[in-house]
């Protein structure tokens, strides 16, 4: 330890101090998100490895051969789900998580007497989501590319902004549960809750697959809504207009009860 | 109507308005829960100023807490008014924010990110901060800034707190029981920059339940007990005010003397009246309006039983024994 004067240069405080701009404030805050994320092995298992391993094993079975249209593949049929469960582990589950320790750490009351404030925290760990997606995107995309999935460019194109509105939806449930369950409550919920959706929430396999009454139910969740919606796009190059209507109305109820009962402290 | 200049429609300010960098004037804050509402602070008026330390000191539940963080802008006061640098912290724009650090008690810092990256980062948010590897130099960070804050030492994680609230440079820094978990050097190395940063003009704002460290560091005190200002003052008007100035006296002996002492008491006598006095181990405490004479009678004693006392010593009474009387008058 040296005994220097920490800020040698410094005419004392009338030099007003300032914040860095707004877009480069949230930009490190992605930045600084996207890096604590995919740097935790337990978040890479469920950001990439899991989904993966989804792919491959969808691709090499014929669980979904029942829904498979004219001239799909497997990997055609599969692709779509697993990209919503890239958006469930990341957004939902992961962000979730991450922020559910931050808040039980003190990282959220500290950040938010920074200059990024509160505003720049949510909107930093929203761009770090869309980062981990399109990450999440490219290497789903080249192994199935690699199983034989085929899909049209205007599919792909299409996908974007259906992606980034599921997105959404799960980022404001995700910190719904985070920011009012103690951490531990948390992890366990959002875990529970990924591999309750996954396997029976509409995501890899369409709701129709289930019981009449239990198919009925699970359509009106966000998990089943995204699944039809991504399917509507890659496999008919439709748009799933009422799926749309339930994400957008899940997206909003999130939001809204975030806002209103996130607590910081 | 017609608006009006702003002191115009204001009482007669006193004297320092102008200069506090933080003015709380009567500050409720009230936590609406399942059942009873929470009473954490009622009625709270306090200043404090550039280029002092002013420490808020207060039992656990006394308000200490809240107050700060509705200073932080961490809590939407449920009455009163906090001005920080002449702004209402709850909605401080990022500018405001930047004029202010904030260590918290618990850190606040994630724990799976090493220090480097976290200052290297946080800097970021400043437009014109404190350089990362200079900062981990002046707290003596460098030895692990490459170690995630999980596998850190109190003292260590508390120095890196300190570091990131000081990134941006700020005109009022908040800290929360700085000294807690340093060692004596790291406590000894924290104290001497806040006095440093004091110094050159900074606003500190400290709550501590150490009194030495209050003793030391503070210009001014705060001392809150059920969510109110109980005592105020320069740390020498507190210990002087209270009482008709009594003074404490302490008495070491050697073992064997300390139960004569116990066994025969100078202090049955009419002189020691008004004087309170207890004994612990080897130690005599006495405290009240002593002079001169109680001192000849003690120092007699130890003639007659052939003893030198191993110490003696008049002084002021503490500031802890402010501190208890005030703040703990009404304890169970």
């Amino acid at each position: 330890m040296t005994a220097t004067n920490p800020t040698p240069e410094t005419p004392g405080p009338t030099r007003p101090r300032r914040a860095a701009p707004l877009t480069r404030r949230v930009l490190a805050q992605a930045r600084f998100e996207t890096m604590t994320m995919v740097r935790n092995g337990e978040q890479l298992l469920l950001l990439v490895i899991l989904p993966v391993l989804a792919l491959v094993a969808l691709t090499a079975t014929d669980l979904l051969d029942g829904f498979r249209t004219a001239g799909a593949s497997r990997a055609d049929v599969a692709v779509p789900g697993i990209l919503v469960l890239c958006v469930l582990s990341n957004a939902f589950s992961g962000q979730g998580i991450q922020t559910g320790f931050d808040r039980r750490y003190g990282v959220l009351r500290y950040l938010s007497t920074t200059p990024l404030g509160r505003a720049g925290l949510i909107a930093g760990k929203l761009l770090a989501i869309l980062a981990v997606l399109a990450v999440q995107y490219l290497i789903v995309a080249v192994v199935a590319l690699w199983l034989g999935w085929h899909p049209s460019a205007p599919a792909v194109l299409g996908s974007i902004p259906l992606l980034v509105l599921v997105a959404l939806t799960f980022t404001g449930l995700g910190l719904l549960i985070a920011g009012t369950l103690r951490a531990e409550a948390t992890l366990a919920v959002l875990n529970v809750v990924w591999v309750a959706l996954a396997a029976g929430g509409g995501v890899i396999f369409p709701a129709s697959s289930l019981p009449a009454w239990l198919s009925w139910l699970v359509s009106w969740l966000p998990s089943s809504a995204a699944g039809e919606a991504l399917r509507a796009c890659f496999l008919h190059g439709t748009v799933d207009a009422p799926a749309l209507v339930v994400l957008a109305v899940w997206a909003v109820l999130s939001w809204a009860a975030t806002l209103r009962w996130f607590k910081w402290v | 109507m017609p608006t009006q200049p702003e002191h115009t429609t204001r009482p007669a300010a006193p004297p320092d308005a102008g200069t506090a960098a933080l003015r709380i004037s009567d500050l409720v804050k009230t936590f609406e829960g399942r059942g009873e509402p929470v009473h954490a602070v009622r009625g709270l008026s306090m200043a404090a100023h550039a280029g002092r330390i002013t420490a808020l000191l207060g039992a656990n539940g006394a308000g200490k807490s809240t107050t700060l963080q509705c200073a932080q802008g961490l809590q939407q006061p449920t009455a009163g008014s906090v001005r920080l640098l002449g702004a209402d912290p709850w909605r401080a724009a990022p500018d405001l924010r930047a004029r202010v650090g904030v260590m918290l008690q618990d850190g606040g810092l994630p724990q799976a990110v090493r220090p480097g990256e976290l200052l290297r980062h946080v800097s970021r948010l400043y437009a014109d901060p404190v350089p990362a590897p200079e900062l981990m130099d002046v707290l003596g960070i460098g030895s692990f800034a490459h170690t995630p804050v999980r596998r850190l030492s109190g003292g260590q994680k508390q120095r890196v707190a300190l570091a990131a609230a000081l990134v941006g440079r700020p005109e009022v820094l908040f800290l929360d029981e700085p000294s807690a978990g340093l060692d004596p050097r790291s406590r000894h190395l924290v104290f001497e920059l806040v006095q440093r940063l004091r110094d050159r003009g900074t606003c500190i704002i400290l709550t501590t339940h150490l009194m030495d460290d209050a003793a030391r560091l503070a210009d001014y005190v705060y001392i809150l007990d059920r969510g109110t200002v109980a005592a105020q003052g320069t740390v020498a008007e507190l210990v002087s005010a209270q009482r008709d100035a009594p003074l404490v006296m302490t008495v070491t002996l050697a073992p064997e003397h300390a139960a004569a002492l116990r066994a025969d008491p100078p202090w049955r006598t009419p002189r020691f009246h008004d004087i309170a006095w207890t004994v612990k181990d080897r130690t005599v405490t006495l405290t009240g309006p002593l002079d001169a004479g109680h001192v000849r009678e003690i120092t007699a004693w130890a003639t007659r039983n052939e003893t030198l006392p191993e110490a003696l010593s008049v002084q002021p009474r503490s500031l802890e024994d402010v501190f208890l009387d005030v703040s703990g008058r009404d304890l169970p």
